[in-house]
């Protein structure tokens, strides 16, 4: 009889496995979220087939998907590039919603340029603030030995706090009668549609290259990687750990800045408290979905889209909750990656 | 390994959705020509309150005209995330499209730019176009009813109003109720706080809270929850609802709640638009048209404040009574509105200060 199941960690982990767990979990999360419906008395089959439809099954639901894909793919490489050098960065969100601060300063008080240049200059702008709000906790890790994932996650709140502020306070909108909002960019502060969706997919696919080329094909990126494997190592080959610390840590908040500004520039058309919407914290998961592989990000961030868009189909289109809509989202989530430790770990049965 | 097993998990993913949307196309054939209408909800459904009361409206609307209806709950306050929503709307058919709530005006106004075939109609802002709507209706008069038993239940002659914004629609709603009080009890004052929420049951509830604290002894609100209701049933104080009936939800506390009653008006709205009789502009309905009600007072009401709302009742119907009416004294005593004259309604939808008998303030602009 077995009586007892213990955890045992994996000499290594093969191919097959992983694929088998994988796949495992994926039929899991489809099963539970087929009980989760039947309770809600929805065919499953109608919810599944909705959200594919949802998300892809009209030129307007690609763009849809495309515009949710976008910010998460360019947050989650600027994580990715910090969680290389196993340098914990938590605070896309608060370095999201800097890097739209320095777009909005500009596009809202300083804005007497041409189209271009102000956009340029805005993108710009967003990348220091965001690189520099990331830097924050970089510094501290090397001069004071902090720990990088609180400070990175409590910057996160300084920065919502600091923006809500902004649009409660000095920066509300008086032509809105009280509502607190932030008053609109004008219109040459807004980026340009190509194909019906703002260019922000293009900075995306523009930016998944570069990053793959620093990351794999320079110099600092090479020490970007050798930093995060062991930091011995590098020390012993002469790697001035602290400067390229600084750039990794810039770089990656810069990302996440350039974010803030297209989500600004190119979707809300302002500076809002609900700019990061948690894209953040999803990018976390993503770049860890994606096993910190530049390519597999695209991938990961549009099935990723696709499900949020979707699931927001169906909340309509079957009139289930958006709390139903939101469990969904979290069951996939859930399993794919409590699999993970069913990769790393088997289980003994032992009688 | 892990990215090959990663790269497997999307292909298989994506061939999954691939094989299916091929294999759906046949459903969305199936939608048929009816009028199709989308509301956009600030909250959930279950809210209890505002969202809940809209959706009864469209449940009647439902009913009433058999047209097919679809809503979207808890969507942000956000001009992208409106104007998404209605992509989304017009994308699976929907030709009318109400938003019901205040912060939603810009996202609707650029999609009704944008959609000029399709019919906005936009609760409690102040835009318009051609395609595009204002309807709101004149809750202030059930405020001042409502106000009418709180002035005659406090004994403290304290009373907290728990309020969302410092818009012109929230502070006519407090300044009118403060009227209704004054004019049965001239000591009472009514303290504001503001909770920058519409929905936010927790938030709401601990407004209420401190307003107790402040020995405030009737509890009233501007918000979408019975969260206050609650708060105020829970130390044993009294409350007024707002939105919906929210008796059942505080029965030991809740005396009335001033209640929208919006099914009238959504039947009338889309038969028109359906005739293609209708035309844009500025609805504001009151008691007359049945889209405001005061619920029945329920037991731990006072006793004389039956008779006294109905005679007020009876007096707006036939206009004997006008809510805002001179004289109007503001908070510092200058008098706003003088005695015998009655406010446009212009200068009403731009209310932007508190009247005599308020305690709080309105932020700076």
């Amino acid at each position: 009889m077995v009586n007892q199941v213990r955890f045992v960690r994996r000499d290594k982990v093969d191919k097959y496995t992983n694929i088998k767990v994988k796949l495992i979990s994926i039929v899991a999360a489809f099963f539970i979220m087929s009980l989760f419906l039947i309770m809600l008395k929805i065919n499953p089959k109608d919810a599944f087939i909705g959200m594919i439809k949802g998300a892809f099954g009209s030129p307007l639901r690609i763009r849809q998907t495309t515009i949710k894909a976008v910010p998460l793919i360019i947050t989650s490489l600027g994580i990715l590039t910090a969680f290389k050098m196993k340098f914990w960065n938590i605070g896309g969100e608060g370095q999201i919603l800097m890097g739209a601060f320095g777009a909005s300063i500009l596009a809202l008080f300083y804005n007497g340029f041409n189209s271009t240049t102000l956009l340029l200059l805005m993108a710009l702008s967003a990348a220091v603030f965001g690189g520099l709000y990331a830097l924050i906790s970089a510094v501290l890790k090397i001069y004071f030995k902090t720990n990088e994932t609180i400070v990175t996650l409590m910057l996160n709140y300084i920065a919502l706090k600091f923006i809500t502020y902004l649009q409660y306070g000095p920066w509300k909108d008086k032509k809105a009668l009280g509502f607190p909002k932030i008053a609109n960019f004008p219109d040459k502060a807004l980026l340009p549609n190509l194909l019906g969706v703002n260019v922000g997919w293009i900075i995306a696919l523009i930016l998944i290259i570069l990053v793959y080329i620093f990351m794999n094909h320079t110099k600092k990126g090479y020490e970007i990687a050798i930093i995060g494997e062991s930091i011995n190592t590098a020390r012993y080959a002469g790697i001035n750990i602290k400067a390229v610390t600084i750039l990794c840590v810039f770089l990656s908040g810069a990302l996440c800045g350039i974010t803030g500004f297209i989500q600004s520039s190119g979707v809300n058309g302002t500076l809002s408290v609900e700019i990061a919407g948690g894209v953040g914290y999803t990018a976390i998961i993503i770049a860890y979905l994606s096993n910190l592989k530049e390519p597999f990000i695209l991938i990961v961030s549009v099935l990723f889209a696709a499900l949020l868009q979707g699931s927001s189909y169906i909340e309509t289109s079957l009139k289930i909750p958006n709390s139903a809509a939101l469990i969904l989202q979290s069951l996939i989530l859930f399993c794919i990656l409590s699999s993970e430790i069913f990769t790393t770990y088997r289980l003994k049965f032992k009688d | 390994m892990k990215k090959i097993a990663v790269f497997l998990l999307c292909a298989v993913l994506i061939f999954t959705f691939a094989g299916c949307s091929n294999s759906s196309n046949t459903q969305s054939q199936k939608e048929d020509k009816k009028v199709k209408v989308g509301f956009i909800y600030v909250g959930p459904i279950g809210d209890g309150g505002y969202t809940y009361a809209h959706d009864q409206g469209r449940l009647y609307l439902e009913k009433e005209l058999g047209v097919e209806t679809i809503y979207k709950e808890s969507v942000k306050e956000d001009k992208a995330e409106v104007e998404k929503v209605v992509e989304d709307m017009i994308d699976q058919g929907a030709t009318i499209i109400f938003g019901t709530s205040f912060g939603f005006q810009e996202g609707l106004l650029s999609s009704a730019k944008k959609h000029p075939d399709i019919k906005f109609l936009h609760c409690s802002g102040y835009e318009t176009a051609e395609n595009m709507g204002q309807y709101f209706g004149k809750i202030e008069q059930m405020r001042y009813l409502t106000g009418i038993v709180a002035g005659l239940k406090t004994k403290t002659n304290k009373i907290g109003y728990v309020a969302a914004f410092p818009i012109p629609e929230v502070i006519r709603g407090i300044n009118a109720f403060t009227l209704g009080v004054k004019s049965v009890n001239k000591d009472a004052t009514v303290k504001v706080v503001w909770t920058n929420t519409w929905y936010d049951p927790a938030k709401e509830k601990d407004a209420a809270i401190a307003l107790i604290d402040d020995k405030c002894d009737v509890i009233t609100q501007h918000q979408d929850t019975a969260g206050p209701q609650q708060a105020a049933e829970s130390r044993g104080v009294f409350s007024i609802g707002y939105n919906s009936d929210m008796s059942k939800t505080a029965p030991k506390a809740n005396m009335t709640s001033a209640v929208w009653n919006w099914g009238p008006y959504y039947v009338k709205t889309v038969k028109e638009i359906m005739d293609g009789t209708w035309k844009s502009g500025k609805y504001w309905g009151g008691i007359e048209d049945g889209v405001v009600d005061i619920a029945p007072l329920t037991q731990v009401a006072p006793e004389n404040a039956k008779e006294a709302v109905e005679k007020a009742k009876e007096d707006i119907k036939s206009g004997k009574l006008v809510i805002f009416k001179g004289p109007i004294k503001d908070q510092t005593g200058a008098l706003k509105v003088e005695d015998g004259k009655t406010m446009t309604d212009d200068e009403v939808w731009n209310m932007d200060y508190f009247i005599e008998g308020v305690e709080g303030s309105i932020p700076k602009k």
